[in-house]
């Protein structure tokens, strides 16, 4: 792995084929105004993308980076084509859209420096992922989201991907189910749900942790007053006080720098609940696909028995249509030929369909399972990461408040 | 407040200008009892550097005062040793209660024996320092820890309860023991030595004392505090202010420790959920949730701490500060019966007004009791920052092991969460 962008935890395999050829940046974010869809005034972020070729860079010669601005929309739209257009692949999630898992001092407006540097962060990650897919990383339209920055939008469009999204996504909201679900899907599914559920959960608490060890360190530097007031009105205790304050002022402010640290674990944290996201997306698609085959062959079962009905002449399974013509006299000898043709040709499309549909199945599980695996250890990988770093962030907290203290004991002692 | 201060030693009286004649014995009692405010008062001056206390043998054992040394010296002066250890509880029909064993080791011949071993509990201390109180007006008494404990806050029968108590007991009668006037008094003695202590030998012994001090409290309108005392009235004013300050910024503290306690009970668990449906991240994610819990428990202790050792502290004080004003009432009160009554002899015009040796008595026990007051206030500073720095010490110490213990904690969890990276590694 390799530290890359402003990012050093993202651990991004070396050598696979976008990220062997260039160096890729979200360097900037800028604020803009202008004329939106409606024709209203509005304000909005954009960010600059750079990249550059890996071996200019390491010739030393280090030419100025291709550039370009984006706005988080756009990546949006990058991103749904990806998830239309490679569903058996886990694809990796954007930073959050609006501010959640908030504590209070953080801002909740999207406008807040501080949560347009988070994200310009989040950007970069997301650009890094994608470039280090064994899949995603050789798209074409991912490669001019980097680097054409006009006619981007129509290209995308022009790849009809929308059509297609359109009727997924309908699909994926309706409800059906499949009769004999892959046990290895349905796990990844559960598992989605209980991770995006536990980091929820962790995310929330964080939070309401985070707001009170606020105030636990900012109520120390009442103490600073106080000493101070009081060393006022005492002679030998006075200068021991004083300086004794002065840490405590010193320890209430150390918890601002604490707190921005321990954003940086919960941003951490985020990106795999986002990703929990996606890998549900991906098992719901898998049922789909199985959905579509057990519906083609469950068709053309149906489909071969009316065949044999109509060739044996006995009525195996109850049709209303076989109720009536039994009703209103036998068919014809001709009509009876007529309809068994019909069937024939109907039985041999589905047999294709189903064959397609197979073979769809297959392949999607086949794929799917690959990019699972893939993300399963990159996951491990990284919340393993996190939580290291998170550990040594603790450790650090702990030996600021340690030498604090023993400053101040020393103050205290000299009374 | 300069002129209040014991200041450095001063250094020796040396014959200097006069004659050895001419310098007075340091136990002889100066004549000027009857002048106000005597200037060569001033010029008296043990060898170990204290004033001399020329104040007549009517008060309280101003001749010991002028022997007793210095309480910094080392204990190879002391003559009495007091100690309080052993809590013990004992139950009864009626109620349940702790008594302390107080040990007594002396050669002083006021005592019949020279070791003593007796129990007593809170309520023989609160006796006793009412006592004090009451028969040593003119005297700054120290501090008990306080009577009253919360109710379902504390528990009265927990061991770091009856410790933190014992050694404010311990401390109080210690405090006594090194005042070389309160460690003479009778109810002192009785409390030291008494097998059964009766409390109605008290009354006994106070009409024994005779002369003893019973000052008038009433009516009459002092003039003008003198500025030293003045002085030490409103640093007591600014001082309870400050410790009153102290006090609300650590109970906020302790309430904001709590509900982060409170966050992280919550929060540990969700990582050992999250543990038990993975399978590489089961060993670490289970240990960060064990790392809460630890750092949990050490912040519940801080919290327990402050509650238990700081907080009381500091109201003990408050508490000590008001009889402390009280005390500096009184002496008003001396004064302005004082000044009051030689005004009526100075202006004297028809025969019901005061004798002259009333007078006398009067400036006697106002000069009495500004010298046991000025002497006691300066035991009362050494004592103040003496107490005061172990107090905030104490308070950056028990911080300190929280630190240590999160920071053990977390430490220990490192080689845990690299685990698995290292045998990868390996196999890779």
């Amino acid at each position: 792995g390799q530290f890359l962008g402003g990012l050093g935890f993202v651990m991004v395999e070396k050598g696979t084929s976008l990220l062997k050829m260039m160096e890729i940046s979200v360097a900037e974010a800028e604020k803009r105004t202008g004329k939106n869809a409606v024709n209203m005034q509005e304000t909005y972020t954009v960010y600059l993308i750079e990249t550059r070729p890996v071996d200019a860079a390491s010739e030393g010669t280090n030419p100025v980076p291709d550039s370009l601005w984006r706005r988080y929309s756009e990546f949006e739209l990058l991103r749904n084509y990806l998830l239309v257009t490679y569903p058996f692949s886990v694809v990796p999630p954007l930073p959050e859209k609006r501010a959640e898992f908030v504590w209070h001092k953080l801002s909740a407006d999207n406008m807040d420096p501080d949560f347009v540097e988070r994200r310009r962060v989040g950007l970069e990650n997301f650009l890094l992922r994608v470039a280090s897919h064994p899949d995603l990383s050789s798209d074409k339209i991912f490669y001019s989201f980097l680097t054409e920055e006009n006619g981007w939008k129509e290209t995308v469009f022009e790849t009809g991907f929308q059509a297609k999204a359109d009727s997924r996504l309908k699909a994926l909201n309706a409800t059906f189910r499949v009769k004999n679900p892959d046990k290895r899907f349905a796990e990844m599914k559960h598992y989605g749900d209980e991770l995006q559920s536990v980091i929820s959960q962790l995310l929330r608490v964080r939070a309401r942790a985070a707001d009170r060890l606020y105030g636990v360190y900012k109520v120390h530097g009442n103490y600073g007053r106080v000493f101070s007031e009081w060393s006022a009105i005492e002679k030998e205790m006075g200068d021991g006080l004083q300086s004794a304050g002065h840490h405590m002022d010193a320890y209430a402010a150390s918890v601002d720098d604490i707190l921005e640290e321990e954003e940086h674990y919960a941003d951490q944290l985020k990106e795999y609940l986002f990703y929990a996201d996606a890998l549900r997306a991906v098992c719901r698609k898998h049922e789909l696909t199985q959905y579509e085959l057990e519906m083609a062959a469950q068709d053309l079962t149906s489909k071969k028995q009316q065949r044999e009905e109509l060739a044996t002449g006995t009525i195996r399974t109850f049709s209303l249509k076989g109720m009536t013509s039994k009703l209103f006299g036998q068919e014809t000898p001709e009509q009876r030929e007529a309809k068994l043709k019909m069937l024939e040709t109907q039985i041999e499309e589905g047999e294709e369909l189903v064959k397609e549909r197979n073979a769809e199945c297959e392949e999607f599980v086949k794929s799917a399972w690959v990019d699972i695996e893939r993300f399963k250890e990159q996951k491990d990988h990284d919340l393993r990461e996190a939580l290291i770093s998170y550990a040594i962030m603790q450790i650090s907290m702990c030996k600021k408040g340690i030498q604090v203290w023993n400053n101040a004991k020393e103050c205290f002692s000299k009374m | 407040m300069s002129a209040m201060s014991a200041g450095a030693p001063r250094s020796l009286a040396s014959s200097g200008q006069k004659s050895i004649q001419d310098i007075l014995h340091p136990l002889s009692a100066e004549e000027s009892a009857l002048n106000p405010g005597s200037a060569a008062e001033k010029d008296l001056i043990l060898p170990n550097g204290t004033p001399v206390d020329t104040s007549s043998p009517a008060s309280s054992s101003s001749l010991l005062n002028r022997l007793q040394l210095d309480d910094d010296l080392d204990g190879e002066t002391r003559d009495l040793f007091v100690t309080v250890d052993d809590p013990k509880k004992h139950v009864s029909t009626m109620e349940t209660y702790i008594t302390y064993r107080v040990c007594t080791k002396t050669t002083r011949t006021e005592f019949d024996l020279p070791e003593y071993s007796v129990r007593r509990r809170y309520q023989d201390f609160d006796w006793l320092r009412n006592k004090l109180e009451e028969s040593q007006p003119t005297h700054l008494i120290p501090p008990l820890p306080e009577k009253f404990v919360m109710k379902g806050v504390v528990d009265r029968f927990s061991e770091e309860f009856v410790e933190t108590r014992r050694k404010a007991l311990d401390k109080f009668l210690k405090r006594v023991a090194d005042h070389p006037v309160l460690s003479f008094n009778e109810h002192f003695n009785a409390f030291l030595s008494a097998k059964d202590l009766n409390k109605r030998q008290g009354l006994a012994l106070l009409t024994k004392m005779g002369e003893s001090v019973k000052y008038v409290t009433g009516g009459y309108k002092l003039r003008a505090r003198p500025v030293e005392f003045a002085a030490m009235g409103d640093y007591l004013d600014l001082f309870t202010q400050k410790l009153g300050t102290i006090d609300r910024i650590a109970q906020r503290i302790i309430k904001e420790q709590s509900e982060f306690l409170m966050e992280l009970r919550e929060y540990g668990p969700v990582y050992s959920s999250w543990s038990s449906f993975e399978e590489d991240l089961h060993d670490p994610l289970e240990g960060v949730s064990g790392c809460v819990s630890n750092c949990s428990s050490a912040l519940e202790e801080l919290t327990e701490d402050m509650s238990e050792d700081f907080l009381p502290v500091l109201r003990e004080y408050v508490l000590y500060i008001e009889s402390m004003k009280n005390v500096l009432k009184k002496r008003d009160q001396v004064q302005a019966e004082y000044e009051t009554k030689l005004e009526a002899v100075v202006f004297r015009e028809d025969k019901k007004t005061p004798v002259p040796t009333d007078v006398e008595k009067c400036q006697d026990r106002v000069e009495c009791f500004n010298a046991d007051l000025k002497a006691d206030w300066d035991r009362w500073e050494n004592n103040k920052r003496q107490d005061f720095r172990q107090l905030l010490t104490g308070m950056a110490d028990k911080n300190i092991q929280y630190y240590e213990k999160c920071l053990a904690a977390w430490e220990s969890l490192i080689p845990v969460l690299q685990d698995k990276q290292e045998a990868e590694g390996e196999t890779s």
